[in-house]
């Protein structure tokens, strides 16, 4: 069953990441891949994660196919312009790749090329635009296809953003623009993504609830002091601080929160970022 | 307005590695505001070279160095100090070193590094700044340009990266978005925000030929095809 497929049925939905890997040994990426096979609907393949130069994601996405897994090919705005973003979904699209996760991507001073020149000719709202004028048969610049592509098109949004207004004018301009599907930045505060869904709902696209796996308390006092849209409550850290068992308790968490949210959306999306050997745990704790 | 910085010192002298006799060009416009350029600039470089045991033949500081033409008239009463020198060191901006270039028979060195001011025109920069992009989208952004406010440039809307309403590429640096969002939010057009622009025409940023040949500039050729006054 494929994505679309999974959606359709009305089942909650999980979704899970990978990594490509700085450089051609991907042993760890199949055994990461391999952990998720069966367990989840659909991985998603990082394209050039926190702008960090990477194996491509395309590739990524050929070697989960091979092995049997639903791939989501995720696409950033950073790295390439109309003509080669346009090109690569053509890409995607003949390798058989349906499912494409539009995002704008970090800026590059955040990655390990902060010498590079940053693209950012098209957003997420236009990539996406981009995706559907293809599938019409002609690409941005009216010309004609030969042969045109079908796309499973997801994007992203930040339900934890303050003010969380524009996230959701953004939004609705993306489901405008062709989105079908959306996974969520983290979010640790249920309260607030019920918050949020109250709004999102109206947009009648799924939403799948981001879940990134807290490694250790100083992990958390990372993300709020560094990574935009998530925060991570003290009475997360503190429980993390005081658990003898790290590891069970990163898994308890996580299981926890897709519990609580469960109600409220129509999946979860994992990030384990180098935590992928216990999404298996968290899928079981949380009865997936 | 242009703005300018002197290169390091070394970086200058390196330049200059195997030539003894220099020529000094600076100028009145933006770059004695910057004070990269200006008279007192021009001496203390003097200074510097002649400490180094360079001989400066001479020096000219010229109103704009920009103005080709008028280069070309300032340096005229210059012209045998010019030509015992092995180069020129030019203390301008990029526009003003290669216009020196032009009218010149030597090697034009500059002292200077041109910095990006992001679309700032006007002496006094504040934070509004322009790309010339050739297509004005201010009216969809409450009069705050997305490509200029935003470090990505983006027309939609934010993207996740911004904390505490600062850009996640320097936390220094206001969010473009946020600040969108404001105001048009404190002007209740808020659907403003909603509107989808097409994908930005990056061909309307290259100048038109139009601005790029000017008439002076056609006389300049002319006029140089006539009477190359250093060619």
């Amino acid at each position: 069953m494929n994505l679309r497929e999974a959606f359709k049925n009305g089942k909650f939905v999980v979704t899970a990441e990978v990594g490509p890997p700085k450089g051609v040994d991907v042993s760890e990426f199949l055994e990461n891949a391999e952990l998720l096979k069966g367990r989840v609907d659909a991985v998603n393949v990082t394209d050039q994660q926190s702008a960090v130069m990477r194996l491509g994601s395309l590739a990524g996405c050929h070697l989960l196919k091979e092995k049997g897994i639903e791939p989501v090919f995720q696409m950033t705005c950073r790295d390439r312009n109309r003509i080669a973003l346009q090109s690569d979904l053509l890409t995607a699209y003949v390798l058989g790749f349906e499912n494409v996760l539009c995002l704008t991507g970090d800026y590059v001073t955040l990655g390990d090329h902060p010498q590079a020149k940053p693209v950012f000719d098209l957003d997420s709202v236009s990539l996406l635009q981009a995706a559907r004028e293809l599938e019409q048969g002609r690409d941005l610049a009216s010309k004609e296809l030969k042969g045109a592509p079908k796309f499973f098109l997801g994007a992203c949004v930040t339900p934890g953003a303050d003010p969380v207004e524009p996230q959701l004018i953004k939004m609705e301009k993306k489901v405008k623009a062709g989105a079908q599907f959306f996974q969520t930045q983290a979010i640790y505060e249920p309260r607030k993504f019920e918050a949020f869904m109250r709004e999102a709902n109206k947009f009648g696209v799924p939403v799948l609830v981001g879940i990134v796996l807290i490694r250790s308390a100083a992990m958390a006092r990372f993300m709020n002091k560094n990574v935009a849209g998530i925060y991570v409550p003290d009475e997360l850290i503190n429980e993390m601080d005081k658990a003898e068992n790290k590891a069970q308790k990163s898994i308890e968490i996580a299981a926890r929160l897709i519990n609580e949210m469960r109600s409220m959306c129509q999946g979860a999306h994992i990030m384990a970022i180098g935590l992928e050997s216990r999404v298996p745990a968290v899928l079981d704790a949380a009865g997936l | 307005m242009i703005i300018s910085e002197l290169k390091p010192f070394p970086e200058v002298l390196g330049y200059l590695e195997g030539e003894g006799k220099i020529f000094i060009v600076g100028c009145k416009g933006c770059a004695e505001v910057c004070q990269t350029g200006g008279e007192p600039q021009v001496l203390e470089m003097k200074q510097k070279l002649e400490q180094e045991g360079k001989t400066i033949t001479g020096y000219c500081v010229i109103d704009f160095l920009c103005d080709k033409a008028l280069v070309k008239i300032r340096l005229l009463p210059h012209e045998a100090e010019i030509e015992t020198a092995d180069s020129l060191l030019v203390m301008t901006c990029g526009i003003g070193v290669q216009a020196t270039a032009a009218v010149v028979n030597k090697l034009a060195h500059p002292a200077c590094n041109t910095i990006n001011v992001g679309g700032a025109r006007g002496e006094w920069r504040g934070s509004e700044r322009c790309l010339e992009c050739g297509d004005c989208i201010l009216d969809l952004t409450g009069g705050i340009c997305p490509l200029t406010a935003c470090a990505k440039g983006l027309l939609n809307g934010p993207c996740g990266g911004a904390k505490d309403g600062r850009c996640e590429v320097d936390p220094e640096r206001e969010c473009g978005w946020q600040l969108i969002y404001e105001r048009l939010k404190r002007l209740g057009q808020l659907d403003k925000m909603k509107a989808m622009p097409p994908p930005k025409d990056y061909s309307k940023m290259q100048p038109p030929k139009g601005i790029r040949s000017t008439i002076m500039w056609s006389l300049e050729q002319e006029e140089t095809k006539v009477s190359g006054i250093y060619e």
